[in-house]
């Protein structure tokens, strides 16, 4: 550190000071010996993205027969046997006509009455299905399927819409005679300025232009619309999840805690006794979980399970050599207090 | 007690009010001997007995007999010996903080590891989210990755394609920057109807930090990368579903888009991606890839999953627009928020957040009759670029309904609109990028209600 280039802290100190300016500096430094080559291997180990204009993609084919069986060993519980299920997610397969195949539009997007939206009804690119499968499917063993596997299933998710034969096998080398029949290839837009850069021939101007009025501006609310009443409590008691302290507290949309705690039978366990541990300066030395100068009231717990007594007359007569060389003097706190500490550490110190 | 309270309109008293005449008695007997515990329960058992109102406890602000017990009693932590040092080596919030918490919105997804979890942004002060509060998005579970064997790989159109340890990384010159990062799905529930009763459900896909790594130029330039003419940038994750986005080159070139590994002083939670994770300043939190494995840089768009059938916008016209990225600008009122309630009439600090992708915000007005009219509010500093900004504004609450609304204006001069004006444009069957004005209904009972108006 000491032969450290002066010049490399100039760069730190630019860096540091002057934000989005500093990559900009010259880099006199080169930042010597960090990052290498990567290999060949490595790269294709991980280079495994397929773009709109199947780059990237992989050889290989797969059946709409063997995508069936894949499918049901490995995709139907989540999706449905016919790619339809709504389930878990959200469905694959449903929405799209002949009529979209020769198009490039489902038509039904513009149908506000037309319950949801499947996959096939909004992809736009094959490769998007297929890159998708290959990097994330199935779910709980996301990397699993091989090429020719994933070939097979996604033949069969465009069987079950209606894109390809009964007996279509998905290649490499077919794959973009697919893509031209694909329902909603021609319902994508990239015309709006919500992508930062220029490079998708973005619209200049966002499309809702809003004026900053300031008096008198709209007529009084004619309608107000909030959640109904039996929606109040779908988010559970509000009171919960609102600080106890500050200009205002949570609405009580549900039983609140206390009182379902004051109904509990009273053989329930003691809660943690804060208050008798601090009056009594217990957790000067103790910790809930961890030892201190003392050992941890959940290590004591474990220790003497169900042992009330012999907790009551350590802590009342004092203790030593136990835990280790330092001695815990007899304690003179009051019997109750005494008692429901004991009774706590004896019911396994929980919470 | 406070039922009958609720239905003649008043605001909330003091929390005497709450106990009958034997409550009291008892109460302020025990506050005699210095049970401050028992003050608490009593407290508690009141208020529990009341399903209407609040389980919490305003305080007492009005002395009785001799004064305020709370003044009067010397309590445990006056008299006592405290917590030793280091009781915790990584602290924790107080106890009595145990409300603020991130949540799920019941039902919004059937599983725990595709899911999401909202910041408690009604309980938030400042800019700056706490780390462990930071809304949650995973598509198929978090992990926590060593950072010894976790790799950055950089290939594509270059010159070499380079691989970079952790440490390489973190021995580059770093910069630090405040950014947000929204969901593209957030307030996506309230698109079509009110549908989510508070602010941490209607706006907590939204939090704040402090981020700190290398600008990814540093590292594109490195690997000899072909930056001219037009480019894209593939953003990859290592987890299992292997997250990709296209980033735009724009941001990169500007140095504002930065492999991260720092959050508000210490490394990434694992939540949000340890070791590693891409921030890409403005644009919606999808893009800030987690667990950032591999950058590819190309020459087209990349067309993955999440910029072209999610995260797209449907038009009334049956297309959808794919590659949003941008958070246009938007605001909200925190505090008073949706699902709370006023403690009493008088006066207030409105205050609340406003951000805006496209820079820093410029101006923020709040209206407390739903949107007649309009005052403009203080800014707190920072007012930084691509960052929250925290606004407040006085106002006297008389008792009567209001409804507050907050408006936010960024640097470009862009307004944010309302329903009103983004439904005309966009339909109600979008789910992403709603960045209308949000409303919020201050009942003459003190209960604050997540309304919409027409």
């Amino acid at each position: 550190m000491s032969s450290f280039p002066k010049r490399t802290l100039l760069v730190l100190a630019l860096a540091c000071g002057v934000g989005a300016a500093a990559w900009a500096q010259p880099k006199t430094a080169g930042y010597a010996g960090i990052g290498r080559d990567a290999t060949p291997k490595e790269v294709a180990a991980w280079d495994i993205d397929v773009r709109p204009d199947f780059k990237g993609l992989p050889p290989g084919s797969g059946s709409v027969t063997r995508g069936q069986d894949l499918w049901e060993g490995k995709c139907a519980s989540c999706h449905g046997v016919f790619g339809e299920s709504n389930q878990v997610f959200s469905p694959i397969v449903g929405g799209t006509t002949a009529e979209d195949i020769k198009s490039g539009h489902v038509a039904r997007l513009k149908d506000p009455a037309f319950p949801g939206r499947t996959t096939l009804m909004k992809v736009t690119s094959l490769s998007t299905v297929w890159d998708y499968v290959y990097r994330a499917m199935p779910w709980n063993q996301p990397k699993s399927l091989t090429p020719d596997d994933v070939y097979a299933v996604t033949a069969y998710m465009l069987n079950l819409g209606g894109i390809v034969p009964d007996d279509f096998t998905l290649s490499d080398k077919n794959i973009r005679e697919v893509q031209a029949r694909m329902p909603n290839r021609n319902g994508g837009t990239t015309a709006h300025a919500m992508w930062p850069g220029n490079e998708l021939g973005r619209a200049a101007k966002p499309d809702v232009s809003a004026v900053a009025c300031m008096r008198d501006c709209v007529p009084a609310a004619s309608s107000v619309t909030q959640l109904p009443p039996h929606a109040r409590g779908s988010h559970g008691n509000l009171a919960d999840q609102n600080r106890l302290v500050g200009a205002q507290r949570g609405i009580a949309t549900a039983a609140p805690a206390a009182a379902v705690k004051t109904s509990a039978p009273a053989a329930a366990a003691p809660k943690v006794p804060v208050a008798l541990l601090e009056k009594n300066s217990c957790t000067a030395c103790h910790g809930m979980t961890q030892k201190l100068v003392g050992p941890a009231f959940s290590d004591i717990a474990k220790k003497y399970p169900g042992q009330t007594d012999h907790l009551l007359q350590k802590i009342k007569a004092g203790s030593t050599g136990v835990w280790g060389a330092i001695p815990m003097p007899p304690q003179t706190l009051g019997d109750d207090d005494a008692k429901a500490i004991a009774r706590w550490l004896a019911d396994s110190a929980g919470p | 007690m406070s039922g009958s309270i609720q239905q003649t309109g008043q605001v909330r008293k003091a929390p005497e009010n709450f106990l009958d005449a034997q409550g009291v008695r008892a109460v302020f007997a025990e506050a005699g001997k210095g049970r401050r515990d028992f003050i608490r329960n009593a407290f508690a058992a009141a208020v529990a007995g009341t399903a209407a109102t609040s389980s919490a406890l305003a305080q007492t602000r009005t002395a009785v007999g001799d004064g305020d017990p709370a003044i009067l009693n010397l309590p445990a932590h006056s008299t006592g010996l405290g917590q030793p040092v280091v009781t915790d080596g990584y602290g924790k919030p107080s106890k009595y903080e145990a409300n603020v918490q991130r949540r799920q919105s019941p039902g919004l997804t059937p599983t725990a590891q595709a899911s999401v979890s909202f910041a408690p942004l009604q309980s938030l002060f400042g800019i700056v989210t706490p780390s462990g509060l930071h809304f949650e998005r995973h598509h198929q579970g978090w992990w926590d990755i060593d950072p010894s064997k976790h790799r950055l790989m950089v290939n594509g159109m270059m010159k070499t394609p380079k691989v970079f340890t952790l440490d390489e990384l973190m021995r580059l010159p770093s910069v630090s920057r405040f950014h947000f990062i929204e969901c593209g799905a957030n307030t996506g529930m309230e698109w079509g109807n009110v549908a989510v009763p508070t602010a941490q459900y209607t706006h907590g896909m939204l939090s704040c930090s402090e981020f700190t790594g290398v600008p990814l130029i540093t590292l594109l330039e490195m690997a000899g990368a072909d930056l001219k003419g037009e480019r894209f940038v593939l953003a990859e994750g290592a987890d299992g579903s292997s997250m990709t986005r296209t980033i735009p080159m724009s941001l990169i070139r500007s140095g504002e888009v930065l492999v991260a590994y720092g959050q508000n002083g210490e490394m990434l939670r694992p939540e949000q991606g340890y070791p590693l994770r891409l921030v890409v300043p403005g644009v919606q939190g999808v893009s800030w890839v987690k667990y950032l494995r591999r950058i590819e840089l190309g020459d087209q768009p990349y067309g993955a999953k999440d910029e072209t059938v999610h995260y797209v916008d449907l038009m009334p016209d049956g297309q959808h627009r794919q590659y949003t990225s941008i958070q246009e600008c938007k605001s909200v009122v925190t505090t008073p928020s949706g699902g709370q309630m006023l403690l009493d009439k008088g006066f207030y600090n409105i205050t609340g957040l406003a951000w805006s992708g496209r820079g820093s915000v410029k101006r923020v007005d709040v209206s407390v009759d739903g949107g007649r009219n309009w005052r403009t509010a203080r800014l707190e500093s920072p007012v930084l670029s691509k960052c929250l900004t925290r606004f407040n504004i006085d106002w006297v609450w008389d008792g009567t309904p209001a409804i507050i609304q907050s408006r936010a204006m960024d640097d470009t001069g862009y307004v944010q609109p309302s329903y009103k004006q983004l439904r005309a444009v966009r339909g109600t069957r979008s789910i992403y990028h709603n960045n209308a004005i949000q409303s919020w209904q201050v009942q003459a009972n003190g209960e604050v209600a997540n309304v919409q108006l027409s």
